[in-house]
Formats: structure tokens, C-alpha cells, sequence
């Protein structure tokens, strides 16, 4: 069943996308059905915290480009359960699709803060009409409190900031960014924002919101008011797996799979169905780990691996990539490879320069490393853990 | 083969350098260089996972 047949995609973004692409570039001649929540075609989300937020890139520019891909989307559709045993996939339209092979890409959903009443002024940030939501908001002199310092929540104060609105940012833990970057890069994280005039408010958690209609302050455990016009909440996402329960899938923060990004259930592969993207928690053989990443490069990449696993059984490549994500925030490129680890050293420059490189270790290999601006001296780092190279003398 | 660079785009991240050093190279100048405008056939799949890779779309293979 290597050729022709159905093959079904759930989710139209980058992962979903890239599956598809992939796909026809390996010569697959059957349908390809792509099924999006969303009304929009695939577009790229990390515009939409920087320069589709701040208004200098055209709103037509955030779509991916899609060639001449020959697939049918079926846009605004939601899959709302998976019968494997029948092949199919139910719609929220009540129609049911099925398949021969189908690729699970549902990405992720912001978190929500429980207890939080819904007004108006407050928002999450995951699609592009949340970005041109938040942004018919920020208008001129407008106060913009910013509820976690993660990667979206600090370019959204970072962006605002340009915008030169007045911007408050929230975070519950005492380092901002620890899980992502590490203690001490997390607090030279925290640093940024202050040179930049943004307040930070750390170790402290946001309990309430004030307004009857519409938002007027944010209100903090230590009894706190912040005075708020626009509140964007960035607390994390969660793997969009709900529509999967039931389905005998093994879901564990994501759609557990191996090393050649195949679904498991009961811990057994299943035939033809495989996972990419921010839903996919998948075994990397080069770190011996199993992880969900959610950043841009491992949804292109998996979305691609995922769908040669469905052409090439175990004769495809296993997907062992080094992790890499980037984050703009103010004038810093931000970039980091790899995982963290307990290890941590500066090889180039000094957390007090603007621009510095700092290596992570873990049990006497390298496994990560993280950049402040200087993009071609961290990118050597990839290959050093790629080639699993000893820590500290690999830097 | 020729490798185009769309500057417009390009955000000196260096992704398309670890890829392929023998062909990009961002200087601490903060600017992409094409150390090869045509590079040899054999380069091609790199080449390719450049252009997938690059976060911005900015490469392109044409030939
Ligand atoms: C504001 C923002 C900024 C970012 N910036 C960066 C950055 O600078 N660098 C970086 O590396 N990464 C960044 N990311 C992360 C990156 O965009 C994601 O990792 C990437 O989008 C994941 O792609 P995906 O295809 O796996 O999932 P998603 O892009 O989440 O797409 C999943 C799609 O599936 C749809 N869907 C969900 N459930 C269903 C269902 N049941 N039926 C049908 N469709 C469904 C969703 O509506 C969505 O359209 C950013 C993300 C955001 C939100
Ligand atoms: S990967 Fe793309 S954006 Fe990055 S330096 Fe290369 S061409 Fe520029």
C-alpha cells in the first residue's frame, strides 16, 4: 500500500502542510485530504507575536507558500474523533472521511488560567485572527499587561514596547523562561525587558481580572492592581489531543510515538498513522529521550519525516533531530539548539554583552547551546551535539 | 544548480550555515554571504534541506 489510496492530514499548518508537500514530492499519486479547524490556509505563526503583531508585515505575507500542491482542503472543519479499526475520521460537519493512511497535525492550544472571568480585552495568541484581534487594540497610549514571561509572552511585551505602548509583564515563577533556557539564561532574559523600560513583575501569580464588561486591571496574589486595557495570556500550550480520546491512541502530553513519528497504541505501532508537530511526543534516539517540541523548525521537519514513514515503512530515516528554535525580542535574535542541561558555561562572550554564547552540559555531553545575536558561532553547536562531542572540551 | 537568496527575507539566523557551511556563511557582521553562487550537483540535497529549512523562505534552487 506504498502508493495511491487516501491519505488524510489533520490539521492545515506547518506540520500538516509539510506532510503533504513531502508527499507529492515522493511521487505518492492518491487524494490527500487536508483538514483544518481553522477558515484560513497554512500560514506561519511566528509573525504573528513580531512583525504581524507590530503591523509591518502584510497580512498576505504570513501564508506559507504552497506551491503547486495538488490536495483538497477542507477548511473550518473540525475532526472531532478516529475510528481506527474503520479507517475514518468523523467532522464536525457530521460527515465522516476515511482513509487508508492519515497524519495526526493538530498542533497545540493555548492554556487558559482557571477562574479568570471572560472579558472583553483579554486574549490568547495562537492564530492569526487572535493577532489581528489584539492588534485593532493597541492603540496609542494604551496600557498592555502581558500574563507569562515565556517565548510568545516576551515578544508580545517586546513588541508592544516598540509600538511604544506602556507594558507590564506578569510571571508566576521567579525566573522567567527557567524550563526553556535555564536558570541563568532566564534571568539574563529577565534583564531585557528591563533595559527596555518594561516592567516585570516575577514570583508572583495573577488571581483576577478587574472590569465589569470590559478589562480595567489584573489583579496578583499579593493583592496587587495593574491597571490593564489589553491582557494577552501566554502560559503554555497544551497538545490538541481531546478530539483523540477514545481512540485507543496512547496519549501522554501528546500523541505518544517512536522514533519513526508512528502512533502508538497499547505501545504498539499502528499501521499507516503517524504524528507530526506540536501534538507529536516522540522518542529521539541522539538524546535517548522522548519529547514534544513546539517550536517552528521540528513541526517543518517531523511534518516531512512523518510523511516518509508512511511512504518508507522502517526503511525511512528515524527523526533524531537536534532541536532549534529562535525568539526576536527587542533587538536580540535569541537562538538555541539542543536541550538544556545541568551543566552550564559561557564559551563566547559575557551575560553583561549584548550578544554572548552559552553551552549546556549534561553528564559529559554536550546537549545544548544558546545564543544572544551572534547566530553563526551558535550554530557550530548544532553539529557538536549532533556528533554527541564530550562536554566541557567540545567548548 | 544556482542558489538565490531572497535579502528581503533573510534574517542572518545562520540555519541555512549549518546546513551547509561550504555554501552560506553569516559574518559576525551580521550578514548572509553566498560562498558559492553555482555550486557543484553533489551539494544538491543539502541544498534542498537548506531551502526547507530556512525559517523565512528566503532560498531558493533554481536549474
Ligand atoms: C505567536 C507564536 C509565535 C511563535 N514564534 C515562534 C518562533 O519565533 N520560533 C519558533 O521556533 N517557533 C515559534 N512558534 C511555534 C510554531 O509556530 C509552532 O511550533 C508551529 O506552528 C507548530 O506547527 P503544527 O503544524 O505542529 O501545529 P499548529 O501550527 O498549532 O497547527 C495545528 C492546526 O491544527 C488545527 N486543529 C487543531 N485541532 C483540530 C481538529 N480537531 N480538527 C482539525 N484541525 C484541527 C488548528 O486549528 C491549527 O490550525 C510560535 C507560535 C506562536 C503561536
Ligand atoms: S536560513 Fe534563511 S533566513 Fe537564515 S540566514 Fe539562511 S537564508 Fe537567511
Amino acid at each position: 500500500m506504498a502508493s495511491g489510496g487516501r491519505i488524510v492530514i489533520v490539521g492545515a499548518s506547518l506540520a500538516g502542510l509539510r506532510a503533504a508537500q513531502t508527499l507529492r514530492e515522493e511521487g505518492f499519486d492518491g487524494t490527500i485530504t487536508v483538514i483544518g479547524a481553522e477558515p484560513h490556509l497554512p500560514y506561519d505563526r511566528p509573525p504573528l507575536s513580531k512583525e504581524a503583531l507590530a503591523g509591518t508585515m502584510p497580512d498576505e505575507e504570513v501564508y506559507l507558500p504552497l506551491g503547486a500542491l495538488d490536495a483538497d482542503f477542507r477548511l473550518a472543519t473540525r475532526a472531532t474523533s478516529v475510528d481506527l479499526g474503520e479507517r475514518s475520521v468523523a467532522l464536525d460537519s457530521g460527515q465522516t472521511v476515511s482513509f487508508d493512511r492519515l497524519v495526526l497535525a493538530t498542533g497545540a492550544h493555548p492554556r487558559s488560567l482557571s477562574g479568570l472571568p471572560d472579558l472583553e480585552g483579554v486574549f490568547f495568541l495562537r492564530t492569526l485572527d487572535d493577532c489581528l484581534a489584539i492588534r485593532a487594540r493597541l492603540t496609542p497610549g494604551c496600557r498592555v499587561v502581558v500574563v507569562g514571561a515565556g517565548f510568545i509572552g516576551s515578544e508580545v511585551a517586546a513588541t508592544c514596547q516598540g509600538l511604544g505602548l506602556d507594558v507590564t509583564v506578569v510571571e508566576a515563577l521567579p525566573v522567567p523562561m527557567v524550563r526553556g533556557v535555564g536558570e541563568l539564561v532566564g534571568r539574563r532574559c529577565a534583564r531585557l525587558h528591563a533595559d527596555h523600560g518594561v516592567r516585570l513583575q516575577l514570583g508572583v501569580g495573577v488571581t483576577g481580572l478587574a472590569g465589569d464588561h470590559r478589562v480595567e486591571a489584573v489583579v496578583l496574589a499579593d493583592g496587587s492592581v495593574i491597571p490593564a486595557d489589553v491582557v494577552v495570556i501566554g502560559v503554555g500550550v497544551t497538545p490538541a489531543t481531546e478530539w483523540l480520546a477514545g481512540s485507543g491512541l496512547d496519549l501522554e502530553n501528546g500523541v505518544r510515538c517512536d522514533r519513526w513519528c508512528r502512533a502508538l497504541s497499547g505501545g504498539e505501532a499502528v499501521a499507516g498513522v503517524v504524528a507530526a508537530g506540536d501534538v507529536a511526543r516522540w522518542e529521539n534516539p541522539l538524546f535517548g529521550e522522548v519529547m514534544r517540541v513546539e517550536h517552528w523548525t521540528n513541526a517543518a521537519e517531523q511534518g516531512r519525516a512523518a510523511a516518509l514513514t508512511l511512504l518508507h515503512g522502517q526503511e525511512a530515516p528515524v527523526f533524531d533531530p537536534v532541536p532549534y528554535f529562535w525568539s526576536d525580542q527587542y533587538e536580540t535574535k535569541i537562538q538555541f539548539v539542543g536541550r538544556v542541561g545541568p551543566d552550564v558555561r559561557v564559551v563566547d562572550g559575557s551575560l553583561d554583552d549584548d550578544r554572548f554564547v552559552v553551552a549546556y552540559g549534561s553528564e559529559g555531553r554536550i546537549v545544548g547551546a544558546l545564543a544572544f545575536s551572534r547566530p553563526a558561532r551558535l550554530m557550530a553547536y548544532r553539529s557538536m551535539i549532533a556528533r554527541r562531542d564530550t562536554f566541557p572540551d567540545a567548548v | 544548480m544556482r542558489v538565490v537568496v531572497d535579502f528581503d527575507k533573510c534574517t542572518s539566523n545562520a540555519v541555512c550555515m549549518a546546513v551547509a557551511p561550504e555554501v552560506f556563511e553569516v559574518r559576525d557582521d551580521g550578514y548572509l554571504y553566498i560562498l558559492q553562487e553555482e555550486p557543484p550537483d553533489a551539494l544538491r540535497p543539502k541544498m534542498e534541506d537548506a531551502v526547507r529549512q530556512c525559517p523565512t523562505g528566503a532560498i531558493s534552487v533554481e536549474g
